[in-house]
């Protein structure tokens, strides 16, 4: 195991390996059926401002500490 | 029981400091030592004074405290970094300002370093702290993990920043470009940077949402990364346990490109994926719609983080570094213009349909303005990046007209428009005190950044041409004194740009004063008689 191996194993494998990992993201940005999710997920910023999910409708503002 | 082993571990740390200080080779090193001391002691009687009290239960909602006391910080650092940064900026226009009394303490050199950290890491740590426990906590519907983990992140922070600043000033320097502190400063954040990655992957861990909201996939790489990066670049045999001297693990070219490799990534996740964060929550949040397309967000992510890794190298043209190894570096920059600008676009557009609030909040004016610096920027930086170009800009002012356009346009802005969205929502405030005077602070700002920028590029051209030009007989022509007094007026014209800056900086804390703390009655709402 020396330097010249394991550059032989990043220049071949491991560049293929990142390489279709980073066009797969492309893929499953674009899957179908995620647009509904993604929505979902774009809206998180506008839910629970001044609680936690489970203590909501109860004290409001008042349970920042 | 956990309060008697913190009065113990406080008291034992407190007289391990003390040996220290009594012990210490240098300067530095002492006042640290007496600094941890000091700061133990008073944890230790802190502690006694609360150990036995009946116990209070545990606190629900969010944790805002920790934001609070990060909101104040980052506004503190922020003065004490621009002020800094004005004042070597005079510095270097009238020499006379290193005062022959500071010698060793307040000239140039020792200066510098303490306003790039007071800046970055001080400023602008604390504000990615602050803002990625407020968002982390609201976009996870829970409570931040940790307990008190997360005050001791802050603590801690600051104490870092304190021993990093101290140090600068009495010369404890690993010599190393944004990663100067020395040996045990390092092993501090690095524990304190462990228990940061703790409470933030702990409240996502508990998240009451389906999603992890884009904005903590950038503060994750961004925590992660850091770490990474710190402990790598930060490889070092100390000389003594009783000094702050240390040498370096790595030499020669591989020590050159850890640093860079470092001191890139630095920018790219810490100034940029943090950021990043924080533009991916405040400006759908002040634009009141969602961001313009959540898949390219993704998309952004996953690019900007896989070509940034890779861009260090352009730090190295011209230099013992391989070829192959700096033209790598160019590439990735080169490509990395995509994922940034996709990232613009897609802040930018969020505001589709809703521009005329650029004209009527100034707070939406002041992010479009930090995102149109951000796309700015990153066109400037990969052009740079280009070996051709860099021979011409390396070393010259342009690389510091180029980084402050990123840092006080992108960094600066969003983190002021952060400030004002947070701090009335903190104290719970209908509103800032004053939306005028974010308006002066938005025009100041940005006439200073204009001067500062369009100085330095004046300046930084100029002087790599003066560098590089040769007579008939292939002699140079200009010497390098030449370069530094043609470059005078362009200096000055810098300094008044850093005075701008800093006097809206001064604005700002006084509208987040008045917004937090001031007893003002709400404004009354004129009804008519009936």
């Amino acid at each position: 195991m020396n330097y010249h191996i394991l550059r032989e194993i990043a220049d071949s494998w491991v560049l293929l390996a990142l390489f279709l990992f980073f066009v797969g993201v492309f893929f499953w940005a674009w899957r179908p059926g995620s647009r509904a999710t993604h929505d979902d997920a774009a809206a998180v910023v506008f839910r629970n401002e001044d609680a936690p999910a489970q203590d909501s409708n109860i004290e409001g503002a008042e349970a920042r500490v | 029981m956990w309060d008697w082993i913190k009065i113990a571990v406080f008291g034992i740390i407190a007289l391990l400091a003390a040996l220290a200080a009594n012990f210490a080779r240098d300067l530095a090193y002492q006042v640290h030592a007496l600094i941890v001391m000091a700061v133990a002691a008073g944890m230790f009687i802190w502690t006694v004074r609360r150990t036995g009290e009946p116990s209070v239960p545990a606190p629900t909602g969010y944790n805002d405290g920790v934001i609070r006391y990060g909101v104040i910080a980052t506004a503190f650092w922020g003065l004490a970094g621009f002020l800094v940064g004005t004042f070597i900026a005079f510095q270097l226009a009238f020499p006379a300002l290193n005062f022959e009394f500071l010698q060793g303490f307040g000239n140039f050199g020792r200066l510098r370093p303490l306003h790039t950290s007071a800046v970055i890491f001080a400023f602008g740590g604390n504000a990615l702290i602050a803002t990625s426990f407020y968002i982390v906590q609201r976009t996870s519907a829970t409570r931040l993990w940790g307990g008190n983990l997360g005050w001791f992140v802050f603590w801690g922070y600051n104490l870092f920043i304190v021993l990093a600043a101290t140090g600068y000033l009495l010369g404890a320097t690993q010599s190393k470009e944004y990663a100067e502190p020395e040996w045990y400063v390092d092993l501090w954040l690095t524990v304190v940077w462990v228990a940061y990655l703790a409470v933030f992957l702990g409240t996502i861990i508990k998240r009451k949402e389906p999603h992890i909201y884009v904005a903590n996939w950038f503060f994750l790489s961004f925590i992660v990364t850091v770490a990474m990066l710190h402990v790598v670049n930060n490889l070092v045999v100390p000389v003594s346990i009783f000094g702050s001297r240390s040498v370096q693990v790595m030499a020669g070219v591989q020590d050159a490109m850890t640093q860079w490799w470092y001191g890139h990534n630095a920018v790219g996740f810490f100034l940029t994926a943090g950021f990043l964060g924080m533009m991916y929550y405040f400006v759908p949040k002040q634009a009141e719609r969602p961001v313009f397309s959540y898949k390219l967000s993704i998309i952004h992510f996953w690019a900007l983080i896989f070509l940034y890794i890779w861009a260090g190298p352009h730090h190295l043209h011209y230099t013992a570094l391989p070829d192959w190894a700096s033209t790598l570096g160019m590439v990735f920059s080169i490509i990395l213009w995509m994922p940034s600008w996709g990232g613009m676009i897609n802040g930018l557009m969020t505001l589709s349909g809703a521009w005329d609030k650029i004209r009527t909040d100034p707070i939406i004016r002041m992010m479009v303005f930090s995102l149109g610096f951000y796309g700015m920027s990153t066109f400037e930086g990969p052009m740079m990046s280009i070996r051709a170009v860099n021979s011409l800009s390396h070393y010259t002012d342009w690389t510091i007209g180029h980084v402050h356009s990123g840092a006080l346009g992108w960094n600066g802005m969003i983190t002021f428009a952060a400030l004002y969205f947070l701090t009335p929502r903190l104290w719970g405030r209908q509103s800032l005190y004053s939306l005028k005077l974010v308006s002066w602070h938005f025009w100041l700002a940005t006439i200073g950044i204009v001067l500062y920028a369009g100085s330095m590029w004046v300046t930084g051209i100029m002087e790599g041409l003066m560098w590089r030009e040769v007579d008939a007989q292939g002699f140079l022509v200009n010497s390098f004194a030449d370069t530094v007094s043609a470059k005078f007026p362009m200096y000055v014209v810098r300094g008044m740009g850093g005075v701008l800056y800093l006097t809206g900086a001064i604005i700002m804390c006084y509208n987040l004063w008045m917004t937090a703390f001031s007893k003002r009655v709400p404004a009354a709402v004129a009804t008519p008689a009936e």
